[in-house]
């Protein structure tokens, strides 16, 4: 078992199927506490439903059928009592493509607390859940302005700002830098430094440039499985399976 | 030997493709041509009348008494009655199409869709005429065994049928539009752990708004120029009131009377309908077009 941390979503003989369609095949994995976990693979590999299943987006697939167990923190979170509002705001998500609301910075950051009826000052959320998510200082004097008006980099800066209102544990990355430019990627990439002392973070990426550069751990998996899962530096240059190795030295992907 | 000819690259006139395309133009120029035919007979009648009745005294006065001595040609009464229709009309349609467009667009399942929609927009369906005599004959003994004062023709019973007559519009648009906001957004709420109704209400509601609202003016514009069920059952009695229990007149009702009526034509008092007509031509024709330019914004953002 990888890390030094204690794990904070393990999952058990995991599989999920959309209709026929088996996408992910007995996944047993376990992700430690306040570092980054990568998965990798090919497109179709089944990353992204496999990250999905920790937050239970999946549901919103209408032919989709999960098996086995994912935990976090010791709780099954597919048994019938658990709340998944609850989880959700626990296990926050950034996605693919930036989706602000088409409403203020300041209501899209604000939404979290506001929900969650967060007794404190809102001002005070906002102003900290922006600056953890370096983009306070292009924002801050322009808090009403549509969230749809910024760029696509700070678009997705807001939505992390957005996910970190909340303080969740955990943050669920899908791609969050496919739709971006480089210099834009950087700076995400540079904040997940900063964000991973806080907070659990599991990015889905095909770009395996990015997983080496800012993962602790990565998982490798292809055609629905789980083929190899470690210690970044191990995966990219000791792999001890064939298929990974051919594919972190790009001979297909 | 057979000799082999070259085909021909030079322009060619095809006789039928331009027997075809002029057909085609024809046809969509008729209805272009009614149109403007129907504007200049409102626009050229009007005229005459407002030679003799200054648009002022028309437009402010108090009190609609065309027909008989000593006469009145304020047209506020019968816009007062049209609006207080279209008002109780918007009451019963506006939030009752909205929530219905809340739950076929978040809540049902795609069955229950294919089912509910079709059937709610087989409602827009039934003859208005239907809707009248249902005023007259259910809803305003229904509104007397409650109300025993009220008149046998009244607003409310009018309002209340022509409500029923536009709710599928704002339900069947206002779904329309709640359809057209990106999935993306749902999942983000979801994601920030928002309940259903977080996300229906208040990701879903705001961000398809101003195809909502769109929906609310196409309707109530259809709500001002409806005509047989005000004219079954709300009366003939125009009256400056806010009263929905009294008999009032619609402009479209008025219309009505007067064209099926003994009034000779060429008389002042049978040019009003062409003035009473363009008022109502104007405001139709300007919530229409305050539509559109809601629905081009809405499409806009998401297209």
């Amino acid at each position: 078992m990888p890390g030094e941390n204690h794990p904070i979503l393990e999952t058990k003989d995991l599989n999920i199927a959309y209709g026929t369609l088996e996408a992910v095949r007995h996944i047993n994995l376990s992700i430690p506490e306040k570092s980054i976990t990568a998965i990798i693979g090919p497109s179709g590999c089944g990353k992204s439903t496999l990250l999905r299943a920790f937050n239970r987006m999946n549901e919103f697939i209408a032919s989709v059928r999960t098996t086995g167990m994912v935990r976090f923190r010791e709780q099954n979170i597919y048994e019938t009592s658990v709340d998944v509002v609850s989880l959700r705001r626990a296990i926050g998500m950034v996605f693919q493509k930036p989706n602000p609301f088409p409403k203020t910075i300041f209501k899209n950051v604000a939404w979290g607390p506001r929900i969650n009826g967060y007794p404190g000052s809102l001002q005070q959320r906002v102003e900290e859940a922006l600056k953890k998510a370096a983009l306070w200082d292009e924002v801050s004097d322009k808090l009403d302005q549509d969230g749809l008006s910024l760029s696509g980099g700070q678009q997705q800066r807001l939505c992390i700002a957005r996910t970190i209102a909340m303080e969740p544990e955990v943050i669920l990355m899908d791609e969050p830098c496919s739709a971006l430019d480089p210099i834009s990627t950087r700076r995400i990439e540079d904040l997940l430094f900063e964000l991973k002392q806080r907070y659990t973070i599991v990015i889905v990426t095909h770009n395996m440039q990015q997983a080496a550069r800012v993962s602790d751990h990565t998982a490798f998996m292809y055609q629905g499985e789980l083929i190899e899962y470690g210690p970044t530096e191990l995966i990219f240059t000791r792999p001890k399976v064939k298929q990974t190795e051919d594919y972190v030295t790009g001979k297909f992907g | 030997m057979t000799a082999v000819t070259q085909p021909s690259l030079k322009g060619r006139w095809r006789f039928g493709e331009i027997l075809i395309q002029t057909g085609l133009f024809l046809c969509a120029i008729v209805s272009v041509l009614t149109t403007l035919g129907i504007i200049w007979v409102l626009l050229s009648e009007s005229f005459i009348f407002f030679r003799e009745i200054s648009p002022l005294a028309f437009f402010t006065g108090l009190k609609w008494a065309p027909l008989f001595e000593p006469r009145h040609f304020g047209v506020l009464p019968l816009i007062s009655g049209t609006l207080l229709i279209t008002l109780g009309a918007a009451i019963i349609a506006l939030p009752l199409g909205t929530f219905a467009a809340v739950f076929l667009s978040e809540y049902s399942d795609r069955k229950t869709r294919q089912i509910l929609k079709p059937i709610l927009e087989i409602l827009a369906g039934i003859p208005t005429v239907v809707y009248g005599y249902f005023a007259l004959t259910f809803v305003t003994p229904l509104l007397q065994k409650l109300y025993p004062e009220i008149e046998v023709f009244n607003a409310a019973s009018a309002a209340i049928v022509v409500g029923i007559m536009i709710l599928p519009t704002v339900a069947s648009l206002s779904d329309d539009a709640m359809r057209a906001v990106p999935g993306s957004l749902r999942y983000a709420g979801y994601a920030l752990g928002s309940t259903k109704y977080d996300v229906s209400f208040r990701v879903v509601l705001p961000s398809a708004l101003s195809g909502i609202v769109a929906s609310f003016v196409l309707a109530l514009s259809r709500a001002i120029g409806e005509t047989m069920a005000v004219t079954l059952a709300a009366g003939a009695t125009p009256k400056l009131t806010l009263n929905f229990f009294e008999s009032i007149q619609t402009m479209t009702a008025y219309i009505v009377q007067v064209s099926l009526g003994d009034t000779p034509a060429g008389t002042i008092e049978y040019q009003t309908i062409f003035a009473v007509g363009l008022t109502l031509f104007v405001i139709t024709l300007l919530m229409n077009f305050l539509a559109q330019k809601l629905l081009a914004r809405f499409r806009e953002r998401y297209d």
